[in-house]
């Protein structure tokens, strides 16, 4: 059976993704895409994998959001 | 097409595949019953077998090893393939560098950004190693304490000195860490394969009590070499974009 906990972050996480894909700017997208990697963190724990967990804090919430970060930067860059 | 036509087109191509998706949601075994033999029988025999108390790391440095062994050799590539394509542009953009910098402020780091950043990469070194030193007790691994490592370079990169990240990874010396890393990896299992045993299995003393920092055999080695060779990767890549969109704050300096 599923407990509370594991119910609200599923909800947490669709409403998550939504926002994601609802960001239109890149610069709030990429912010938003790293608090969506620590929700589904966050849900991976709460149905206890605790080692896709510690991946998907350290690529989802860190690794990627900082390459699309830097990633823009430098497409700013060409374009001014 | 027209409007119209093309919403009929996604309405019954949505119906269709909502149908389809229901279908097999029924026919889907109830959560938390987990129909597969393989689970069980890992769950049984792993810490008998390897010592190592994290199971999952057991299975992905023992028992499906070949396949992490591909992993990592993805990373690899990419982390090739990154270089190779930024190492071209850089030399295009390199006389440019300096003109555009004349007129460009560089927004000074503020000490608050300094001080948490210095604060926190002594801790991230530490949780870094200790999730790659730690893959055969507890829930970590060498992927993911290479990430971790890697951060601590950002972290240096943050508190506001892209020279002292660049000398702290030259470009040279991280692509050798990374190629040992990950050949090391490979050799594991050639090692194995010389004592007569099948690839990549699990030829080092198991130690005597499960669960113990010493124990587990290859377990730890593997781990600890993906942590290099990722760790090693991430910054390689790191590294090339942050020279790709701070050349010309470099050229500043």
């Amino acid at each position: 059976m599923m407990t509370a906990l594991q119910v609200t972050i599923l909800v947490l996480v669709a409403a998550g993704a939504t926002a994601v894909v609802l960001i239109r700017d890149p610069v709030r997208q990429v912010v938003s895409l790293s608090i969506y990697g620590l929700l589904l963190a966050v849900l991976f724990m709460a149905f206890q994998a605790p080692d896709v967990t510690l991946s998907e804090l350290t690529v989802g919430a860190v690794a990627l959001p900082l390459l699309l970060l830097l990633t823009l930067a430098k497409v700013r860059k060409q374009e001014e | 097409m027209t409007p119209s036509q093309r919403r009929w087109v996604f309405l019954v191509a949505g119906g269709g595949f909502l149908a389809f998706y229901l279908w097999g949601l029924v026919g889907l075994p109830g959560f938390g019953h987990y129909p597969g033999p393989y689970g069980d029988i890992i769950n049984a025999i792993a810490v008998s077998q390897t010592h190592a108390t994290a199971v999952v790391s057991a299975v992905n440095f023992e028992y499906r090893a070949f396949d992490t062994l591909g992993e990592e050799f993805i990373l690899f590539t990419a982390a090739t393939g990154v270089a190779t394509v930024l190492r071209h542009l850089r030399e295009e953009r390199d006389t440019s560098a300096m003109d555009e910098a004349m007129n460009r402020d560089v927004p000074a780091t503020s000490d608050a950004i300094r001080m948490v950043t210095l604060a926190f990469i002594g801790p991230t070194i530490v949780v870094g190693w200790y999730l790659t030193s730690h893959a055969q007790t507890s829930p970590s691994g060498g992927f993911q304490g290479g990430i971790v490592l890697a951060t601590a370079f950002v972290l240096v990169y943050l508190a506001g000195q892209f020279i002292v990240f660049k000398r702290l990874s030259p470009v040279a010396l991280t692509d050798a860490i990374e190629a040992i890393g990950a050949g090391s990896f490979a050799a594991v299992g050639i090692a194995a394969l010389a004592l007569g045993a099948a690839y990549l299995s699990n030829i080092l003393p198991l130690g005597s009590t499960p669960g113990a920092v010493n124990s587990a055999g290859t377990i730890p080695l593997i781990s600890f070499f993906v942590g290099i060779e990722v760790s090693a990767a991430f910054i390689l890549i790191i590294g090339e974009l942050l020279e790709q969109t701070l050349i010309v704050r470099e050229g500043n300096r």
